[in-house]
């Protein structure tokens, strides 16, 4: 464990020079979209890749962070209290939300939860249309936040982005370590077994649908900082497509893995735009992902880092082997 | 003989095909019981009864003296019935010795810890290498529980339920589906587990000769009912169980 945490602590701390020695805020502006899906994602395989449970609705806690910033924010003054407050907002809605959700589902066949929580985030985003008072409807609106995050692209922004990654980041590491973790992967190789074991598999799939909930709605708060701005469109099935193709291609079952896919379609959306010009098709880049997710499922099931974990695991694996066969070559000779 | 679990009138009926017929009986403490029958007899049907996986639609089951018809698979494995499937029943993509360490988790009852890192649990671990050693499977601990072979992961599985040390062991088929090479090998496994003494087995098996000299008590199932029960001797030289097994009987009552 001690060696990748120091690589992951090193890539962190490179990140966080980068806006002192590189001042392109196209890019920084990405890089920082980049930390901001790589939550959301980390959080969609929490529940896809360690429990086993598909959603369809993972974009709605998304929303609920966004819009519970933006709503407090926009009702209140600007301040970073009443961004704290609406971060907390955020937290308990999802909380309550994922409970309620998986509660009632969670018990039946996977194919439930995937459409309650379609048909949920489906009911917050007609709310959020309707409710025109506090939301502005279809158009959204344009927020003030505090002060130091007024600057889209400054460094304390990105900054503030990057270490939320890094603090969930090696907390859901450890809860994916811990006893309940192994749990979880337990349940998605095999859930009648672990039943027959003596776990109740209700409750580790609550758990695993609020955890997963509350951390996607982080991701939803930092995302409506980076823009300063709020629509219906943090609601919709996109933002879980989203999700589920980076988690897909950076690896399933891994936690590096989403961050990693996240920020290859993050760059790859903002290069494929760019070539907009040069052909149409460029424009729909999403058929272009469609194809790529195709190819991925067929080719490598298990993701970028899913891949190399295996090809990793079966050198180290041979090497052992290898030196066991050595030593036992020399007591022989001996 | 202290009986430690019973059953009153055990039914259960799937549309009109009554599976499982009326059966009562008692199953001593620190014995091995064997429940043998032909295929379609309701041997599994009668083990789901037993472990949870199922509910009877008539009868009752008690374990030492309390009511469980009504309890989950999840509770009675707590309260002390573990088994074993017949279908291969591990977790695929999970080392051999994480497969066991979760079982030994649950029986230490470490069940909502999320904040500390499983290897910070090191007496789990080894336990767990403990029991993989007494299946005779420690030198495949770091594999996948894929890559077993089918023995293999019979064996696994008897380690992942001897972690949870309950009280009684429903073993369902223990050899079904194995190379006869395989077969000695857990057998072997078994009588180990019987020898310490501390545990009830329940074993179904389909091929009686094999388990004869093993069991304390043997149960002949045929057609959902409880055709025959004594000891191996005395089954041995039954003659209904014989015709049954020849093919001969009919139920007298759907003929």
């Amino acid at each position: 464990m001690g060696r990748s945490t120091g690589i992951y602590v090193i890539i962190a701390l490179l990140l966080a020079v980068l806006p002192f020695v590189y001042d392109d805020r196209i890019i920084l502006s990405l890089v920082m979209q980049v930390f901001i899906f790589g939550i959301f994602a980390m959080s969609y395989d929490l529940l896809l890749g360690f429990t086993g449970i598909v959603s369809f609705g993972h974009a709605m806690f998304f929303g609920i962070g966004a819009y519970s910033v933006a709503i407090v924010l926009n009702q209140n003054e600007a301040t970073l209290f009443y961004l704290l407050l609406g971060t907390l907002l955020a937290v308990a809605v999802a909380g309550i939300v994922s409970f309620i959700a998986g509660v009632l589902t969670l018990r039946l066949q996977s194919h439930f939860y995937a459409m309650l929580t379609l048909a949920l985030a489906g009911l917050f985003m007609v709310a959020a249309e309707k409710m025109r008072s506090l939301t502005g409807g279809n158009e959204g609106f344009v927020l003030m936040v505090p002060d130091m995050f007024i600057d889209t692209s400054g460094p304390t922004l990105y900054l503030t982005c990057l270490i939320v990654l890094v603090v969930f980041f090696f907390l859901v590491r450890r809860f994916t370590q811990s006893p309940v973790g192994k749990v979880l992967m337990a349940i998605r190789e095999n859930e009648q077994r672990v039943e027959s074991i003596g776990f109740s598999i209700m409750y580790y799939k609550v758990i695993a649908s609020m955890i997963s909930g509350i951390v996607a709605s982080i991701a939803g708060v930092l995302y409506v900082l980076s823009l300063q701005f709020v629509d219906t469109s943090v609601f919709a099935t996109d933002v879980t497509l989203d999700a589920l193709l980076m988690t897909i291609i950076g690896g399933v079952g891994t936690l590096v893995g989403p961050i990693i896919g996240a920020g290859i379609i993050e760059f790859a959306h903002h290069w494929l735009s760019d070539l907009a010009d040069v052909h149409w098709i460029f424009k729909r880049w999403i058929i272009l992902f469609g194809i790529v997710y195709i190819l991925a499922v067929i080719f490598f099931p298990r993701g970028i880092v899913g891949t190399l974990q295996e090809i990793w695991i079966k050198r180290k694996y041979k090497k052992q082997q290898g030196k066991e066969a050595t030593k036992d070559k020399n007591e022989a000779a001996s | 003989m202290e009986s430690i679990i019973s059953t009153k009138d055990l039914t259960i009926a799937f549309g009109g095909h009554v599976a499982v017929d009326g059966i009562t009986i008692d199953i001593p403490e620190k014995q091995f019981t064997s429940v043998i029958g032909p295929n379609g007899a309701g041997k599994t049907t009668f083990f789901n009864l037993l472990s949870g996986q199922l509910s009877p639609t008539k009868g009752a089951i008690t374990f030492n003296g309390e009511d469980i018809t009504k309890l989950s698979p999840t509770k009675r494995t707590r309260k002390g019935i573990g088994r074993s499937f017949q279908i291969t029943n591990v977790f695929p993509n999970l080392t051999v010795l994480e497969n066991v360490r979760l079982a030994v988790q649950s029986k230490n009852k470490v069940r909502f810890q999320m904040l500390r890192h499983f290897t910070a649990y090191k007496q789990f671990e080894d336990r767990a290498l403990e029991l993989l050693e007494q299946v005779l499977l420690a030198d495949k601990a770091h594999s996948l529980a894929n890559n077993l072979a089918h023995g293999e992961k019979r064996k696994l599985e008897i380690a992942m339920l001897l972690a949870l040390e309950t009280q009684v062991l429903l073993l369902d088929e223990p050899t079904a589906g194995m190379s006869l090479e395989e077969v000695p090998a857990i057998l072997d496994v078994i009588r180990r587990i019987k020898e310490q003494g501390d545990t009830t087995i329940v074993l179904i098996e389909h091929k009686m000769d094999m388990i004869l000299d093993l069991s304390d008590q043997v149960l002949v199932l045929f057609h959902g009912q409880l055709l025959a029960h004594g000891s191996p001797e005395e089954i041995m030289n039954n003659e209904t169980v014989q015709s049954a097994y020849l093919g001969g009987l009919y139920d007298e009552s759907s003929a």
